[in-house]
């Protein structure tokens, strides 16, 4: 008997899975809509989202400092959240606004509230509304990928809104080489990373699942082309939806934890982002409704606690 | 000191409503998009304040305790009716930026609070000085609140173009805001107290609007400052500040006024009288009795 045994209380069988560990498969999940937005839109893209990226991290580094906190950026969540932002910007953002971007996210969203884990809504959608409001005309003016290089251009989502379904091509929309922000345009490079993260487990079906079908039914029977499946798939594929859907309604912090809370969570998303693009001022509401969700997943999660095994629903009380 | 400028003194520095006591919030979110604003909001108020205090502290034996209350808010609302038809009447363009803001002076806590805690109980005289010191430090505090959201909000100062001015005012607003942020800088470092704080804060102002002036056609204006969630930012930010300045004052000893949410000395309407030190502290009293 030459092994020892080493005596400890329990837990004795330990997940792998870190904080680190996850925010790195987001990443590599990321990296395919990031190589095709900077293949899209040039080196523009790439200064931005590294610009971006260099300043969330940063901001972290340093508020911990004068905060006197542990320091937190090895956690990569900053990079996620830079590289996040950067995706939500067009191509042509002027830098220094990119900058406040990465610092209203970093350090009002996410420091100020006490950090990873304790912020109420997705940092970096939080900055892309402040940048939105802030800078309106900065953020909404795309170019053109590939296709027409550098000339001012109506995303696909503003084009269906104004000219009707027939301006747009839905094949341009999967693929990609169309107007928008850096990482939104290719629906499929998006799909790509949803099932690397699906199949490393990062995050389940129930948030995007009932965030795609709810929305796509609202747009079936509500929307301007209604009861037309082009419409609904051309709705589908324009916009942030599908970046919205897999990469920051999944948040783990800003997401509800219980089972039923998630699917309630993707129904209100849904539910937001399809009266924003139907009755909105904006072709565009994804990101919009994911932080007002955010704000409500408290109340979701109060209301949808599973009942513990073996406890009996209390009989109502009449008084 | 003279006890009048005291009480000047008193009002727009140590005990300034926007920035020491916190009082009348809701004006200074609401009507603070533009230094213009701000400013006519705050001159309204202290015509308003001034007379209050005068007609108070005049009636202040003969109005019975029971019903002080409903005889202030009287008086209050008097007067500013007097003041809205004036300014409709004279500068109609305040009148309609300001709009509902104005009737509601009547119910701004900082008169109600000078009402109660100062004027009701001292002589004419001093009490329009407190009300004019108070109305200052108001007028103060949204004018500053004001330039600094239109100055990033929109790149203009009192409806002046930043960007238009010439090169040479520019730079030399620029240069003089940072010697004086420095020099200012210094004396705040030595030792803290409201007076410097504030002179820091308009240097910087003044430092802001040069960096703007000179940037120019650079700088694109950040409208979120502008709308509503930039006055909350602008409060936070200077919220931030008055702490650190609290904690630096009472590490030297001499502790600044507390923000004072409620109309100190009527507790037992107030719903929050259980967490609330002053009510503790009457209640004591109380049961020693």
């Amino acid at each position: 008997m030459s092994e020892t045994y080493q005596v400890s209380s329990s837990p004795h069988v330990r997940e792998k899975v870190t904080t680190g560990n996850i925010m790195l498969y987001v990443i590599i999940a990321l990296l395919p809509t990031t190589l095709f937005g900077i293949y899209n839109f040039g080196w523009r893209a790439l200064l931005l989202i590294v610009v971006t990226i260099a300043t969330c991290v940063i901001s972290e580094f340093v508020f911990n400092i004068i905060a006197k906190r542990k320091q937190t950026i090895s956690d990569c969540s900053a990079i996620v959240t830079g590289l996040l932002l950067a995706l939500n910007f067009p191509s042509t953002l002027p830098i220094w606004e990119a900058v406040i971007g990465g610092f209203f996210a970093i350090i009002i969203v996410k420091m100020v509230f006490g950090g990873l884990g304790q912020n109420f809504m997705n940092p970096a959608l939080g900055a892309r509304c402040f940048l939105l409001i802030a800078f309106a005309a900065d953020m909404t003016s795309f170019i053109s990928g590939t296709k027409y290089d550098g000339i001012a251009s109506a995303t696909p989502l503003a084009m269906i809104r104004n000219e009707g379904l027939s301006s747009v091509n839905v094949q341009d929309m999967l693929l990609g080489n169309t107007a928008g922000t850096i990482g939104e345009t290719s629906a499929i490079a998006i799909l790509i990373g949803a099932i690397i993260l699906i199949l490393f487990g990062v995050i389940d079906l129930k948030i995007p699942g009932s965030y795609i079908v709810t929305f796509a039914l609202f747009m079936f029977l509500f929307g301007a082309d209604r009861f037309n499946i082009n419409y609904v798939v051309a709705q589908l594929c324009g916009g942030g939806l599908m970046l919205g859907a897999f990469f920051m309604a999944t948040d783990y912090v800003t997401s509800p934890i219980t089972p039923m809370g998630k699917i309630v969570f993707g129904i209100c998303c849904g539910l937001l982002t399809g009266i924003f693009r139907c009755f909105g001022a904006n072709a565009e509401g994804v990101s919009f409704a994911i932080i007002l969700s955010n704000l409500l997943v408290p109340l979701i999660e109060k209301v949808t606690i599973p009942r513990a095994f073996g406890i009996k629903k209390e009989a109502k009380k009449n008084e | 000191m003279n006890k009048y400028l005291e009480r000047l003194y008193n009002g727009i520095i140590k005990e300034n409503p926007t920035f020491v006591l916190m009082l009348g919030m809701c004006p200074t979110l609401a009507v603070t998009s533009s230094a213009i604003n701000g400013l006519g909001m705050g001159l309204s108020t202290t015509v308003v304040l001034v007379l209050s205090n005068l007609l108070i502290s005049l009636f202040r034996k003969i109005i019975p305790n029971g019903v002080r209350m409903p005889a202030f808010i009287v008086i209050v609302a008097s007067l500013v009716t007097i003041v809205q038809f004036m300014l409709q009447a004279y500068i109609p363009s305040l009148s309609s930026a300001l709009g509902v803001y104005i009737p509601l002076i009547v119910v701004n806590c900082i008169i109600l609070g000078r009402a109660e805690s100062y004027a009701s109980k001292n002589p004419p005289v001093e009490s329009i000085f407190d009300g004019l010191g108070m109305g200052l430090g108001f007028t103060f505090g949204l004018t500053c609140i004001g330039l600094i959201r239109e100055i990033l909000g929109a790149g203009t100062a009192f409806n002046v173009v930043l960007s238009e001015l010439s090169k040479g005012i520019a730079i030399g607003l620029l240069i003089c805001g940072l010697l004086l942020i420095c020099g200012i800088g210094y004396w705040i470092y030595k030792h803290v107290s409201p007076l410097n704080i504030f002179l820091e804060t308009v240097a910087i102002i003044i430092a802001l609007a040069g960096l703007i002036a000179t940037l120019g056609a650079l700088y694109t204006p950040i409208t979120i400052f502008i709308m509503a969630p930039g006055a909350f930012l602008v409060l936070a930010v200077l919220v931030v500040v008055m702490n650190l300045v609290r904690a630096r004052m009472k590490e030297q000893g001499e502790p600044l006024a507390e923000p004072t949410g409620c109309l100190a000395g009527n507790c037992a309407s107030c719903g929050q009288a259980g967490a609330c030190q002053f009510a503790n502290e009457k209640n004591e009293e109380v049961d020693k009795a």
